[in-house]
C-alpha cells in the first residue's frame, strides 16, 4: 500500500525506543490502559486460557469415548463435560478469538488510526469478557451445567444445577462482544486515514466491519434469550416451558437467531486474516477484491435467513423448512466465492510456504469440507437422518476448529512480529502446522462416517452398538495428535516472546499500514505521524519478488521455500 | 466388514422403503462435494507448486479481476445447489406426508424411556414391534423435555416435543432387530433412552399380537377400551352427554369439526385441541359455555390423553356411552334413580359447585 506521512515542518524528534510493550511496565498500566495493542494482549492472555480450559474438557471426552461403556466419568459428569467444552470453546473462545486480540490490534493500525473510537468502550469489553467468563468457572465450580452450550428448554428450565449463574455468565459475555462491535463499526467508519477509501481498505478489515454487524444484530437476542430462561427458572414466567404454557420451540428460534450467525461471527473474521496471508504469501495483488468484500457482506445479511435449518425436524412447517432450505443452499455460493478466488489468487504469484502460509492452505483445505458437509444438512431429506449425531459434530467442527482456530493460529502467527517485534523459529511453526492439520482430519473424519452410521451427538454411553467403537478409538488418536499441534505453538511462540530474535519493521515483506508504515512492536501511537493513504492495497509484485529468491536465499525470514 | 475384533460398518443397514432413496440422495451429495474438494485442492496445489518462489514461469499480465469467471464460479455451483434442493426437497415431502393407511402407534417420551402404546393395547417401553411392509404412523409426545426418536437404519427421525403432537412415518421393509435412539440431549442417562425395534413378518407379527405382545396373561384393553375407563373413572359424563346441555357440549362426533370459540376464533377439533381441551379446558372455550371445566393438566398422564382422545373419536349417541356406570346397571326409562346427567339433560343444576356459572358464584 502507498502512502506518504505528513510533515509537520518542525524538527524530526529523536527516535525513542519506546513501543506499546514497554512503554509502562506495572501491572496498573496494563488493567488500566485504553491502548487497543495491549487489550488485545489482555485478550490474547485471557482467550488463550479460555481454550485451555475447553481442550482439557474435550480431552476428557475424547479419553471416556474410547470405550462403549465409559471409563472415568459418570454420565452425570460427563454431561458437564460436553457441556464446559461448548460453553467455553463457544462463548469465550470462537466467538472472541480472531475479532478481540488480532482485530483490537490490528484495525486501528491498518487503517492509520491511532486507536479505537472508543478506547474506554474497548477496555470495559473485556472487563465484561472476564466477568462473564468468572460467572461461568464459579457456575462449574458450584456443581456445573449439564444442558449443553444450547439451552434447550426445558431441559434448561427442568435441570436443577447452576444454569441461571452460567446464563448471567453468557449474558455478560455477550455485551463484551456487544461493545466490541459497536467499536469496530464506528472505527472503521469514522477514523480511516485520509485517502483509504473502502476500497482500499484490507479485506481484513471488510471480514470485520462484516462481522460487527452480525454481531450487533444478533447478540442482544441471544442475550435476552438466555434471559428470559433466567427468568423463568428464578420467578416461574411461562415463556418456554408448556408446563407453564409457554412454547419450547420458541426458544429453538430465539437461540438459532443468533447462535447461526453466531458461526459466521467466528468464520469471517477468519476469512479476512486468510485473504490478508494468501495475498502476501502469493505476492500478488489479491483475486476479486470486491467480490470476496461483498461476499462477506452478503454472508453477514444472508446468515440472518437461515436460523431455521437447525430445526428441520423439531415440528415447525414443512414450509418454513423449505424456505429455510433453499435460503441455506444460497448461502452457500458467497463461501464458494471465496474460496475460487482465495486459489486463484496464487496463479502467476510468488507462493511462499511459511507457517502462516502453511496454515491458511490448512484452513482452505478444512474449510472445504466442513462448507461441503454443510450440504448435507441444508438438504432437507439428508438433514433428517444426520442431524443430532456425530455427523454434525464433524461439520461444525470442520468449520469451527479447521475454519476458525486454523485461521486464529495463521493470524496469530502472521502478525506475531508486529506484536512482540520478535520472530519464533520456522521450524517449529511449520511442523505445528502440519502435526494441526493431519491431527484434526484423523480427530474429525472417523466423527463423519460415526455419524451416518447413527450415532447420536452427547452419548456417553454406546454399548449397544460397539460396532462404532472403531471410530471413536481413531478419533481419540488424532485428538491426541491435534493437541500436540496446538501446545506446540503455545511452547515455541512463549519462547519467541522473550527469547526470539528481533524482527524487522517487515519480516515479511508485507504491504498493509501496519508493516510498512508501524515498528515492530508499534509504539503507543502506532504512527509517528499522521498518514496519508495513497494507492490501492496488495500493490505486490510477484515477478520482482520471485527473481530474488532464483538463486539464492536472501537474508529474509523464511528464504526460497 | 472389519479384522478380528475390529468390525465396522460404513453404512447403516437400509432397511426402510425411504432408506434407499435416502441414500443415493445422500450419496449424490458426497459425490459433489468430493468433486469440489478435488477441484480446489487440485487448483491449489497445481498453483503452489508451479507458481512457488524462485520458479521461472511467466508472471507477468496478472489478472486481478475477471467479472466472467466471478459468473461462472457463482452460477454453476448455484444451479447445482437448486437441483439438489428440489431432490431433497421431493425426497422430505415423500417422507414427511403421513400415509392415510397406516398402522397407527403412540410413542410417549419420558426421562430416559420411550413408551409405546398400540392401537390394540399393547404397551410396549423401549421396544417396538411392526410388521414388515406395512406403514407404520407414529404420534409422539414427550412428558417432559423435548427428545428425539431416532431411528437410524429406517432412516427417521423427528423431534418428541413436550405440549405438541408431532409424527413420524416409515415402511419398514426387511424383517429383523434395529436401534431406537434418542438423539436429542435430555439429560443424565441421554445415551441410555435407546431400544430395539423389531420388524417381522406378517405371520410372527399375528402370532405376537395373539399373544398381546407376548406380555401380557390375558389381552389387554384396547387403546379405546382403556380410554373408556377412564372416561368413566374421571366422570367426563357426567358433563359431556350424548346431546349438547347447559353445562357442557357433547363430544359426540367432535374428532375434526370446526370449534367455535368465545373469543371469535375457531379451529378444527384435532387431537391436538383435544388434548389442550382436556389439560387446559380454560385456554380456548367453547362458544356457548362457561369456564367451568375441571383442569386435568396434572391429573392425566400423556398416555392417558391419547387414550382418551381415540375413545372421544369412537363417540355416539346410540353406544350408551353417555350412561353412567350406576345407571347402567337401574332399570333403563325410570326415573327411580335420577343421574345428575339426565338432570342435566332436563336442564336442572346437578347441584354441584364446579358446575355453577360465574354469577351464580358471586
Amino acid at each position: 500500500m502507498s502512502s506518504t506521512v505528513i510533515e509537520q515542518g518542525t524538527v524530526e524528534k529523536p527516535h525513542s525506543e519506546k513501543n506499546y510493550l514497554n512503554a509502562d511496565h506495572t501491572l496498573k498500566s496494563w488493567l488500566l490502559t485504553v491502548d487497543h495493542k495491549r487489550i488485545g494482549i489482555l485478550y490474547l492472555i485471557s482467550v488463550t486460557f479460555f481454550f485451555f480450559i475447553g481442550a482439557i474438557a474435550a480431552a476428557m471426552i475424547r479419553y471416556e469415548l474410547t470405550s462403549p461403556k465409559g471409563i472415568l466419568l459418570s454420565s452425570e459428569v460427563y454431561n458437564k463435560t460436553f457441556s464446559a467444552h461448548g460453553i467455553y470453546m463457544v462463548f469465550q473462545f470462537l466467538v472472541v478469538a480472531i475479532p478481540a486480540v488480532l482485530g483490537n490490534f490490528l484495525i486501528p493500525i491498518m487503517i492509520g488510526a491511532r486507536d479505537m473510537a472508543f478506547p474506554r468502550l474497548n477496555l470495559l469489553s473485556w472487563y465484561m469478557f472476564i466477568t462473564g467468563g468468572a460467572l461461568i468457572t464459579l457456575s462449574f465450580i458450584l456443581g456445573g451445567v449439564d444442558a449443553g452450550w444450547t439451552f434447550y428448554v426445558p431441559l434448561s428450565t427442568i435441570s436443577e444445577n447452576q444454569i441461571s449463574l452460567c446464563l448471567v455468565g453468557i449474558f455478560i459475555t455477550g455485551f463484551s462482544s456487544i461493545f466490541t462491535g459497536v467499536n469496530f463499526i464506528a472505527t472503521i467508519h469514522k477514523m480511516r486515514a485520509p485517502g483509504m477509501t473502502w476500497y482500499r481498505l484490507p479485506l481484513f478489515i471488510w471480514a470485520h466491519y462484516a462481522t460487527a454487524v452480525v454481531v450487533i444484530l444478533g447478540t442482544p437476542v441471544v442475550a435476552i434469550t438466555l434471559f428470559l430462561v433466567v427468568v423463568e427458572r428464578g420467578f416461574g414466567f411461562g415463556i418456554f416451558s408448556p408446563e407453564l404454557g409457554g412454547d419450547p420451540v420458541l426458544f429453538q428460534h430465539l437461540f438459532w437467531f443468533y447462535s447461526h450467525p453466531a458461526v459466521y461471527i467466528m468464520i469471517l473474521p477468519a476469512f479476512g486474516v486468510v485473504s490478508e496471508i494468501i495475498t502476501c504469501f502469493s505476492r500478488r495483488p489479491i483475486f476479486g477484491y470486491r467480490f470476496i468484500a461483498y461476499s462477506s457482506l452478503a454472508i453477514a445479511f444472508l446468515g440472518f435467513a437461515v436460523w431455521g435449518h437447525h430445526m428441520f425436524i423439531s415440528s415447525q412447517s414443512a414450509f418454513q423448512g423449505i424456505v429455510f432450505s433453499i435460503i441455506t443452499w444460497v448461502l452457500a455460493i458467497p463461501s464458494a466465492i471465496k474460496m475460487f478466488n482465495w486459489a486463484t489468487t496464487m496463479y502467476k504469484g510468488s507462493v511462499h510456504f511459511s507457517t502462516p502460509m502453511l496454515y491458511a492452505l490448512g484452513f482452505m483445505g478444512l474449510f472445504l469440507i466442513g462448507g461441503l458437509t454443510g450440504l448435507h444438512l441444508a438438504s432437507l431429506d439428508t438433514d433428517i437422518h444426520v442431524t443430532g449425531t456425530y455427523f454434525i459434530v464433524a461439520h461444525f467442527h470442520y468449520v469451527m476448529v479447521g475454519g476458525t482456530i486454523l485461521g486464529y493460529l495463521g493470524g496469530i502467527h502472521f502478525w506475531f512480529p508486529k506484536m512482540f517485534g520478535r520472530t519464533y523459529s520456522e521450524v517449529w511453526g511449520r511442523m505445528s502446522a502440519m502435526i494441526v492439520f493431519v491431527g484434526f482430519n484423523l480427530t474429525f473424519f472417523p466423527q463423519f462416517m460415526v455419524g451416518y452410521l447413527g450415532m447420536p451427538r452427547r452419548y456417553h454411553y454406546y454399548y449397544f452398538a460397539p460396532e462404532w467403537q472403531i471410530y471413536h478409538v481413531l478419533s481419540t488418536a488424532g485428538s491426541s495428535i491435534l493437541g500436540l499441534g496446538f501446545l506446540m505453538p503455545g511452547i515455541y511462540l512463549t519462547y519467541a516472546i522473550f527469547k526470539g530474535k528481533k524482527a524487522g519493521a517487515n519480516p515479511w515483506g508485507a504491504k498493509g499500514l501496519e508493516w510498512e508504515n508501524c515498528d515492530s512492536p508499534p509504539i503507543t501511537e502506532n504512527f509517528e505521524k499522521p498518514i496519508i493513504v495513497t494507492g490501492s492495497v496488495y500493490d505486490y509484485n510477484p515477478e520482482e519478488d520471485s527473481k530474488l529468491y532464483e538463486d539464492e536465499d536472501t537474508g529474509m525470514l523464511g528464504g526460497k521455500y | 466388514m472389519g479384522w478380528g475384533p475390529f468390525q465396522y460398518n460404513i453404512m447403516p443397514e437400509p432397511a426402510s422403503e425411504h432408506a434407499p432413496y435416502y441414500d443415493a440422495l445422500f450419496m449424490t451429495i458426497t459425490g459433489l462435494a468430493v468433486f469440489f474438494t478435488i477441484t480446489v485442492v487440485a487448483m491449489i496445489i497445481f498453483f503452489a507448486a508451479r507458481y512457488r518462489r524462485g520458479t521461472k514461469v511467466n508472471r507477468k499480465n496478472i489478472l486481478t479481476h475477471h467479472t466472467g469467471l466471478e459468473l461462472i464460479w457463482m452460477g454453476v455451483p448455484l444451479v447445482l445447489a437448486f437441483l439438489m434442493f428440489g431432490w431433497s426437497t421431493k425426497n422430505y415431502m415423500a417422507v414427511r406426508t403421513m400415509p392415510k393407511e397406516a398402522t397407527e402407534i403412540f410413542c410417549i417420551g419420558k426421562k430416559w424411556m420411550w413408551h409405546f402404546q398400540h392401537m390394540n393395547g399393547v404397551r410396549e417401553n423401549n421396544e417396538l414391534h411392526v410388521v414388515v411392509g406395512k406403514p407404520v404412523k407414529i404420534t409422539m409426545i414427550s412428558q417432559d423435555v423435548i427428545h428425539a426418536l431416532y431411528l437410524p437404519e429406517m432412516r427417521a427421525q423427528y423431534m418428541v416435543v413436550p405440549g405438541r403432537y408431532t409424527e413420524l412415518a416409515f415402511t419398514p421393509t426387511k424383517p429383523g432387530r434395529y436401534k431406537i435412539l434418542c438423539a436429542m440431549h435430555c439429560g443424565t442417562q441421554h445415551s441410555e433412552m435407546v431400544g430395539q425395534l423389531y420388524v417381522m413378518n406378517p405371520s410372527e407379527y399375528a402370532d405376537w399380537v395373539d399373544k398381546g405382545g407376548n406380555k401380557y396373561k390375558n389381552k389387554p384393553l384396547t387403546i379405546q377400551e382403556a380410554g373408556a375407563q377412564i372416561y368413566s373413572e374421571k366422570g367426563c359424563a357426567n358433563c359431556h352427554t350424548g346431546t349438547d346441555n347447559p353445562r357442557a357440549p357433547t363430544l359426540v362426533g367432535i374428532y375434526e369439526k370446526t370449534r367455535k370459540f368465545t373469543d371469535g376464533t375457531s379451529a378444527v377439533a384435532d387431537r391436538e385441541y383435544l388434548r389442550e381441551a382436556i389439560k387446559m379446558p380454560h385456554n380456548r372455550l367453547t362458544a356457548g359455555w362457561e369456564n367451568t371445566m375441571p383442569v386435568y393438566g396434572g391429573t392425566l398422564t400423556e398416555l392417558q390423553v391419547l387414550q382418551l382422545a381415540e375413545y372421544i373419536k369412537t363417540l355416539t349417541p346410540g353406544k350408551g356411552d353417555f350412561v353412567r356406570q350406576d345407571v347402567k346397571h337401574s332399570t333403563p326409562g325410570s326415573d327411580g334413580d335420577s343421574s345428575a346427567v339426565d338432570i342435566a339433560n332436563k336442564g336442572g343444576s346437578a347441584g354441584n359447585a364446579q358446575f355453577r356459572t360465574s354469577e351464580e358464584r358471586r
